[in-house]
């Protein structure tokens, strides 16, 4: 199921209006580093239109050129999954052995970050090794949302050229490099 | 502003995709993750692009078939995605065809618009010292190939029988794969995909004893934890670590608070120093020591075995600021020796360079800016060579994890599409059929992806006989009639 795309200012002007904390604690070579997607995960427990009992929430992926796509992932299914599911790039070498860290993602809200299981030891180690890695990182096989999140409306606001984007429960952006 | 951008992106994908449906013949020369990752982000970029993958070996994968640890499989799994890109329509394997022997790299860029050389590092950085070249002394990458069944290394056989010691020089993860495969209970290994003369030579080794040996302390250790948990929780492998090398200077301080990664290990390591209880007097016991502060001065031979190795002499070592954080090791003039028989230098990969490609030595890489390659280099400007690429340690040097690669390829991708959009590949090239012509005409004995198909098919048959993912075939001979089978 495709999302829907929406175009936003470039990268950088976004990144600069976030609140996103930015520390990074490895350094590559330069020119690498194009931080190519990032996704935004905002959760609220819709369910789906027409009588089907699934739970799904709302996730908005948002990629290097600042195109953000929107989803609607099933409740238990990890971030990596969701991502295939909808045809977004984010490379799983080890399919969620934790035996990788290319499904690495970072989650833009501190607020969001926390309210998700901490990882595990294991995570813990291969995120040591993810490119770009932020303070609130994680990997993207690992999140999976089992908890329900009321989550307040968005604090943010996007325009672009007088469009404003309809997704009033969206408020957590994931982004991955 | 937002206005421009959407023009600007409108176009820009516009333009590419018109000019990138035009046929654009690509021979990438590797089949590890660098070459993998290069040809599947080349497939998604460009519908035009045709990609032909080499490799000097039948098989593809590169260190992913014969670097990774046999006890390792989850590591592993990357090869799935690459089998995806090799089966792609637009996209060719072939093994057993080497640059330089089957053909050059003059020809290549003659048939193909775009040659990225991936083929990565073959040889080993050099301690240069006295004795190193004595028997019983091995690079990790050669314990490495050999217990993983590579081709050229099948021959090895390395003495495991003259004493209970081995030496690894080097800490990183590399040194801890030959250290746990030389530990390991071969009980757990034989379920492994490990090479089957491997096996039997660690089946009847002797070595009980592995020793570490770092130039510097337990902050700069090379290896990562994910490596270091597991050998910590390996059953009835005792490790031991001298809490006096856990002490840190002001500037391991600084270190450990720039870099997560380095506080972790750290933590593991004074853990594990903690815990290490007093050994149990079993002479089968196995241990892993870790060593630090010590760099190799000299190997010492033995008497009895004129040639061979019987230890190395250590010099102790401080730590001393070099600027910008960096601390390096530096001799104190008090040495001690530590007896073996069996030296592993794990000390770093080397590429080895090819004939009419600039490489240079120092930093054994292709010079390159952003993945083309340098032709020269006047008053400080590169002038890159039209349609040449690298990618992988060729390009960076040897170092990183599978993933790296992800970056390193979507580069020199990058640069690449910025080339097609410069109109850098005018002229028309023959691709696929000029190759196919060529290794024709010189008798080579390509093997495709079906031929790799086909060894795959019999390794895990002959696998499952044993209880194992698969049992590699280890000799060109067996690999390459596998291939032709019927």
């Amino acid at each position: 199921m495709r999302g829907m795309r929406i175009l936003q200012r470039s990268y950088g002007e976004y990144l600069q209006s976030s609140a996103m904390p930015q520390r990074q604690t490895r350094s590559f070579h330069e020119a690498f580093f194009s931080i190519n997607h990032m996704f935004s995960a905002s959760y609220s427990t819709a369910s789906e239109k027409g009588g089907e009992e699934t739970e799904k929430i709302n996730v908005i992926f948002v990629d290097k050129d600042g195109e953000e796509i929107h989803v609607k992932v099933p409740i238990g299914m990890n971030i990596l999954e969701a991502a295939h599911e909808n045809d977004i790039e984010l490379e799983g070498a080890c399919e969620g052995s934790l035996a990788c860290s290319t499904c690495h993602v970072i989650v833009m809200e501190t607020e969001y970050y926390n309210k998700l299981e901490e990882p595990t030891d294991e995570e813990n180690d291969m995120l040591d090794l993810a490119f770009g890695l932020t303070e609130t990182s994680r990997l993207g096989c690992q999140v999976i949302d089992g908890v329900r999140l009321a989550i307040p409306s968005a604090t943010r606001n996007f325009v672009v050229d007088g469009f404003v984007p309809n997704w009033f429960t969206d408020t957590k952006l994931v982004y991955y490099p | 502003m937002s206005r421009r951008y959407l023009a600007r992106y409108l176009v820009s994908r516009y333009f590419s995709s018109s000019v990138s449906s035009r046929p654009l013949h690509v021979c990438i020369v590797g089949s590890g993750p660098a070459g993998f990752y290069t040809a599947d982000k080349l497939l998604k970029a460009h519908e035009g692009a045709r990609i032909d993958i080499i490799d000097r070996l039948p098989t593809p994968f590169g260190l992913v078939r014969s670097g990774v640890a046999p006890d390792h499989p989850e590591t592993k799994i990357a090869i799935n995605q690459f089998s995806r890109v090799a089966q792609h329509e637009r996209c060719s394997f072939y093994g057993n065809v080497k640059l330089g022997s089957d053909l050059l790299l003059s020809e290549l860029r003659d048939l193909y618009h775009v040659v990225v050389l991936a083929h990565g590092a073959e040889s080993d950085k050099d301690l240069g010292i006295p004795g190193e070249t004595l028997s019983g002394i091995y690079s990790a990458r050669e314990f490495v190939w050999w217990y993983n069944g590579h081709p050229d290394y099948s021959s090895l056989k390395p003495d495991l029988k003259s004493s209970d010691t081995a030496v690894i020089l080097g800490q990183g993860n590399v040194a801890l794969d030959v250290a746990r495969i030389l530990l390991r209970p071969t009980t757990e290994l034989a379920s492994t995909d490990i090479a089957r003369h491997a096996l039997s030579a660690l089946e009847e080794s002797s070595i009980r004893k592995v020793f570490l040996v770092g130039r510097r302390g337990p902050v700069q250790a090379a290896l990562t934890a994910k490596e270091l948990r597991e050998v910590l929780g390996i059953k009835n492998m005792h490790i031991r670590i001298k809490e006096t090398d856990l002490s840190v200077t002001p500037a391991d301080e600084v270190e450990m608070k720039n870099s997560r990664i380095r506080k972790r290990i750290y933590e593991l390591l004074s853990k594990a120093a903690a815990a290490a209880g007093t050994s149990e007097s079993d002479p089968d016991q196995r241990e892993l020591h870790f060593v630090f502060f010590r760099q190799p001065d000299r190997f010492l031979e033995s008497n009895e075995r004129k040639g061979h190795v019987s230890g190395v002499n250590l010099e102790k070592t401080i730590l001393e600021s070099a600027g910008s954080g960096k601390q390096l090791a530096v001799g104190t003039g008090e040495f001690e020796d530590l007896n073996c028989s069996l030296v592993l230098k794990a000390i770093g990969y080397k590429s080895v360079p090819i004939n009419g490609l600039p490489f240079d030595h120092k930093k054994g890489v292709v010079p390159n800016v952003r993945g083309r390659v340098v032709s020269q280099t006047l008053e400080s400007l590169s002038q890159t060579e039209p349609g040449l690429y690298v990618c992988g340690w060729l390009k960076r040097g040897p170092v990183g994890i599978i993933a790296t690669n992800l970056y390193c390829a979507e580069e020199t991708v990058g640069s690449i599409s910025e080339d097609i959009e410069e109109g850098v590949f005018k002229s028309s090239k023959e691709g696929s059929k000029g190759l196919m012509q060529l290794l024709e005409k010189r008798e080579v004995k390509k093997v495709d992806y079906s031929g790799w198909e086909k060894i795959d098919a019999k390794e895990k048959q002959m696998g499952t006989e044993r209880n194992k993912p698969r049992e590699k075939l280890v000799t060109w001979e067996d690999l390459l009639a596998a291939a032709a089978a019927n």
